[in-house]
């Protein structure tokens, strides 16, 4: 296809082994695929935590198991939570798409509420097996717990504070390309994290009282 | 330097680059959002009120509904489709849930065969009575 272009003479006669000018990028313009890649790779680590649940997980070593531990109407709120933060981010995505900054900030600032709703429930659950001896050094299916739930709840943690920081941005900035950009990203992030704890309500904590 | 490229940046900034991403519409996310709602309150209110009897039956349900909102999410709050980004996330999904089910379905399978086979007589009881 190439050899049958018949190139200007200026450039045939100096032969070039780089491109005098940079193509043209739009900024950004491959952030959203690079934060897809991220977000894959951390499918894979939660993917191998699930994994080592699932081997760990019916090791009790003469502890308690699931049935005595989960309450499952508090994990249920928890998902509610969760579900309601997902939502409430989507309607923040819809007002930075109609640059309303005033309502994107409103969303966002409910999203972080539900966010940390989330985390308060489960840091109390966390406290409360801890209270009831359920540490995670008690046994195989509880070092598994924690560490897979654990690493969810730390995800949920570090989404927040980028919460805030976006919203810090878009309050001092506004909605220019870059914090859109953002948003953007950190809804990929908000929603994934909310695909991952389909995988830990169903895998953990349902089949686990089914057990 | 700044003076040169004005021209070039003016024009380049009023172009609005596509970022290829996939925006949803309001509708997009209240089907999602319902279905989601649906497709959590019934295997939620399946293990809580024990309406089946079989257990592994349950676990079945429980799993397809679990699978069924993964896809719900992917399609109406991450947007996901074919066109986005070229193609490249959708291949890059690919290649996750191929590494994924290797991985659980290996481990899962290797280590409940270490468990079962390795030592056939060793149930709890047993091991009370070992030295």
């Amino acid at each position: 296809m190439s050899s049958a272009n018949i190139l200007p003479e200026a450039e045939t006669t100096v032969p070039s082994f780089y491109l005098s000018d940079d193509p043209d990028h739009a900024e950004g313009g491959s952030t959203m695929l690079g934060f897809w890649l991220y977000l894959m790779s951390d499918c894979l680590l939660f993917a191998m935590l699930f994994a080592t649940y699932g081997v760990l997980g019916a090791n009790y070593a003469a502890g308690p198991s699931p049935k005595d531990l989960f309450e499952l109407p508090l994990v249920a709120v928890n998902t509610a939570m969760l579900l309601f933060s997902s939502i409430t981010y989507g309607f923040a995505m819809l007002s930075t798409q109609e640059n309303d900054k005033r309502s994107t900030l409103i969303w966002l600032g409910l999203t972080g509420l539900f966010g940390l709703a989330f985390l308060g429930i489960e840091l109390h659950e966390f406290h409360s097996l801890i209270h009831d001896g359920a540490t995670p050094q008690r046994s195989a299916f509880l070092s598994s717990f924690f560490t897979l739930v654990g690493t969810h709840g730390l995800h949920v943690t570090f989404g927040l504070i980028w919460l805030v920081t976006l919203m810090t941005q878009v309050g001092k900035h506004g909605l220019i390309p870059a914090n859109k950009r953002r948003l953007m990203c950190l809804s990929l992030f908000w929603h994934f994290l909310d695909v991952i704890w389909i995988g830990v309500f169903t895998f953990v904590y349902l089949l686990g009282m089914l057990r | 330097m700044t003076a040169h490229d004005t021209p070039n940046a003016a024009a380049h900034g009023d172009h609005h680059h596509d970022d290829g991403a996939a925006h949803g519409s309001r509708r997009d996310y209240m089907v999602g959002f319902l279905l989601s709602v649906v497709l959590t309150a019934i295997p939620f209110w399946l293990v809580m009120s024990g309406t089946i009897q079989s257990k592994q039956v349950t676990a079945f349900i429980v799993m397809g509904f679990a699978v069924v909102q993964i896809v719900v999410h992917m399609v109406y709050f991450l947007h996901m489709n074919s066109k986005s980004e070229g193609g490249w996330t959708v291949m890059a999904m690919i290649f996750t849930i191929v590494v994924i089910v290797i991985a659980l379905s290996g481990s899962l399978w290797v280590m409940y065969h270490l468990n079962t086979n390795m030592m056939p007589t060793m149930t709890p009881e047993a091991m009370k009575n070992m030295p």
